[in-house]
């Protein structure tokens, strides 16, 4: 893939840290000739085999299939045995940080203590529910078209990219994070799967579900087998309605109530919106930010709101392109 | 002599409510580089990022019925917010590659507008930041500076839906590359100004969650506005104005949530380019702006 070809004199910078005896972390620095073909695995390798011994990480399949090996070079996710460092030089230059997916959590080296993200992954039923006869007398059948809804969620290697580079996971402890959520879809688009409405019913929790993604699409551009995580999490959002098993809460309010909005005025009554979301009493708590924005010319009075040219035709559109009831 | 520029703009709502300078100092500032700009008033609120977790359909119709006014102008159309350009363009790419989705979407257009309007897939979308970034060039605009932004530091916050994902992003921003963006940093160069090197300058500033979480949401821009800070930024400017939304009216909220005080000017696109170019100010609607901490200096 990449188009230079040769060989670059690197320096690379990796982090260093011993959980049991080091006070604090430290770099260190190997000045390296690397060619066009070595991987950032090849380079953790030779680090450990030429360099220093102690040098720690987790490697195993060196096929991009065991998700072992991810770390964060120059803080971009990166599945060491997969992303060529070249490509990575035409990004950063000839400087290249490696370390753990996060240095909070590091044990030793690369090494971090994943705990976190395996409770999460966990905690959403990541397993098929279902009843099976033990002793079948014929195929069970999925068609073509049952195994595509599950839209290649099954193939997650559970490396933590998406979930290390989540800025929700980062400030949020209760967040479940992306990978979760990818392995929620992938058991709630089975068709063979029973317990659809319960991982449902536990995702829309605010605080831990669905709705507290911050739609930064960070898991999208960090998965290294392209699986779109946030793509999932809008599915399952788009489930959760199709199913009837959406909460009467600000979010989900605040979704629905785009509808209403467009219908009344075709652009958005930003005011309103957040009332219809929040309540009348809800409300409340943004009069401080509504006076800052009302002395500077920022609010729009209801007598005042704009709306969109052709509006009956927005209208009428609304009426026959909606598919969700609410 | 290049042709004059000619654009479809997608003002999106904010512009049109809570940030009407953007909407201002766009105009303006297009009218001095002789950029030509049409609105859209027919144009329906994009859904931001919560209408297609709702009703998936309703997104896809009411957001390729905006492309088609454009299209019916013949224009590529130029977004002024990153959200709509978001999802614009990825209403545009679905349609553009399932001739099946487009059919159920045209027939939906079709019964709503007595056979007027029909997704043709005819219009580019882009970000007005790379309208002026690869259609105008910087080198154009620097030429046309009269009162260079010299000695500001200024940081760039990128937000995310101009980036990302970078596979659909790419077909329009020139190739922005998400964990290392160049095009507003650039720019503040062009307007002779300090580009304040930061790590936060990709990274999220949690508007979506406001409503349901607003502790994610502090958090996540007051991280990126103290990140700015402390590389010494005199302000920040965003192409976004949810963006714009979230650190420049959102400060008190942010300073207690995170237990620092933070306090910085926070420029929209054109605002600063306006400035740079010496557009009055009112033009440029800086009275409009919450935290005025040195809007008055020139």
């Amino acid at each position: 893939m990449s188009h230079k070809h040769g060989i670059k004199k690197l320096k690379i910078k990796v982090f260093r840290f011993n959980k049991d005896t080091d006070y604090l972390p430290y770099y260190d620095t190997f000045e390296m000739n690397v060619n066009q073909d070595e991987l950032v695995l090849d380079i953790m390798n030779r680090i450990k085999w030429e360099h220093d011994g102690s040098f720690s990480y987790r490697r195993s399949c060196r096929h991009g299939i065991c998700g072992s090996c991810a770390v964060k070079v120059n803080s971009k996710p990166t599945l060491a045995c997969k992303d060529n460092v070249f490509d990575l030089v035409e990004i950063y230059g000839e400087e290249l940080v490696i370390e753990p997916q996060d240095i909070k959590r590091a044990y030793k080296d690369m090494v971090i203590d994943k705990e976190n993200f395996w409770n999460k992954y966990n905690s959403v039923q990541p397993y098929l529910v279902a009843d099976i006869n033990e002793f079948p007398t014929e195929e069970n059948i999925v068609t073509q078209e049952e195994a595509e809804l599950i839209d290649e969620a099954d193939y997650c290697i559970a490396c933590g990219s998406c979930f290390y580079a989540c800025p929700a996971v980062a400030v949020n402890d209760e967040y479940v994070g992306p990978m979760a959520l990818t392995k929620a879809w992938r058991f709630n688009a089975d068709v063979r799967d029973t317990a659809k409405e319960s991982r449902l019913e536990n995702l829309q929790q605010l605080g831990s579900g669905i709705w507290d993604c911050v739609k930064c699409n960070e898991c999208a551009e960090a998965c290294p087998k392209e699986l779109d995580p946030i793509g999932k999490i809008t599915k399952l959002h788009l489930q959760t309605f199709e199913e009837e098993k959406s909460l009467n809460n600000v979010a989900v309010r605040h979704a629905v109530g785009f509808k209403w909005s467009i219908k009344k005025h075709g652009i958005l009554d930003e005011g309103e919106l957040v009332r219809y979301s929040e309540g009348n009493i809800g409300v409340m708590k943004h009069i401080p930010e509504a006076i800052a924005m009302f002395k500077r010319g920022k609010i729009v009075m209801p007598w005042n709101m704009p709306k969109s040219k052709n509006l009956s035709e927005i209208q009428k559109l609304v009426e026959i392109a909606s598919t969700v009831k609410y | 002599m290049m042709e004059k520029l000619k654009y479809a703009l997608y003002t999106g709502c904010t512009a049109r409510e809570s940030t009407p300078e953007l909407l201002m100092s766009t105009m303006a500032i297009a009218d001095k580089l002789g950029i030509e700009l049409v609105l859209l008033d027919e144009a329906s609120c994009c859904g931001a990022s919560h209408l297609q977790d709702f009703d998936d359909m309703l997104s896809l119709t009411l957001n390729a019925r905006n492309i088609c006014y454009a299209e019916k102008l013949g224009l590529t159309m130029v977004t002024i917010c990153n959200t709509c350009q978001l999802n614009t363009a990825v209403t545009k790419d679905r349609l553009d590659s399932d001739e099946a989705l487009k059919a159920k979407v045209n027939e939906k257009l079709a019964e709503a507008s007595n056979g007027e309007l029909e997704y043709k897939g005819t219009s580019e979308v882009k970000h007005f930041l790379y309208a002026l970034q690869d259609d105008f060039g910087y080198d154009k605009i620097a030429a046309a500076v009269t009162n260079p932004i010299t000695d500001i530091n200024v940081a760039s916050f990128y937000g995310c839906h101009n980036i990302r994902p970078s596979h659909l992003q790419n077909k329009s921003n020139g190739g922005e590359n998400p964990y290392k963006p160049v095009s507003l940093d650039n720019l503040v160069v062009a307007l002779g100004g300090n580009a304040v090197e930061y790590e936060s300058k990709n990274k999220c500033c949690g508007f979506h969650v406001e409503l349901q979480n607003p502790q994610t949401a502090n958090k996540l821009s007051g991280a990126a506005m103290l990140d700015a800070i402390d590389q010494n930024a005199d302000m920040m400017v965003t192409p976004c104005p949810l963006c714009h939304l979230r650190m420049d009216v959102q400060q008190h909220g942010i300073s207690k949530e995170i237990g620092r005080e933070v306090n910085i000017p926070v420029l929209h696109l054109p605002q600063m380019v306006g400035i740079a170019l010496g557009i009055e100010p009112k033009k440029l609607g800086l009275h409009h702006n919450v935290n005025q901490t040195g809007l008055n200096l020139k």
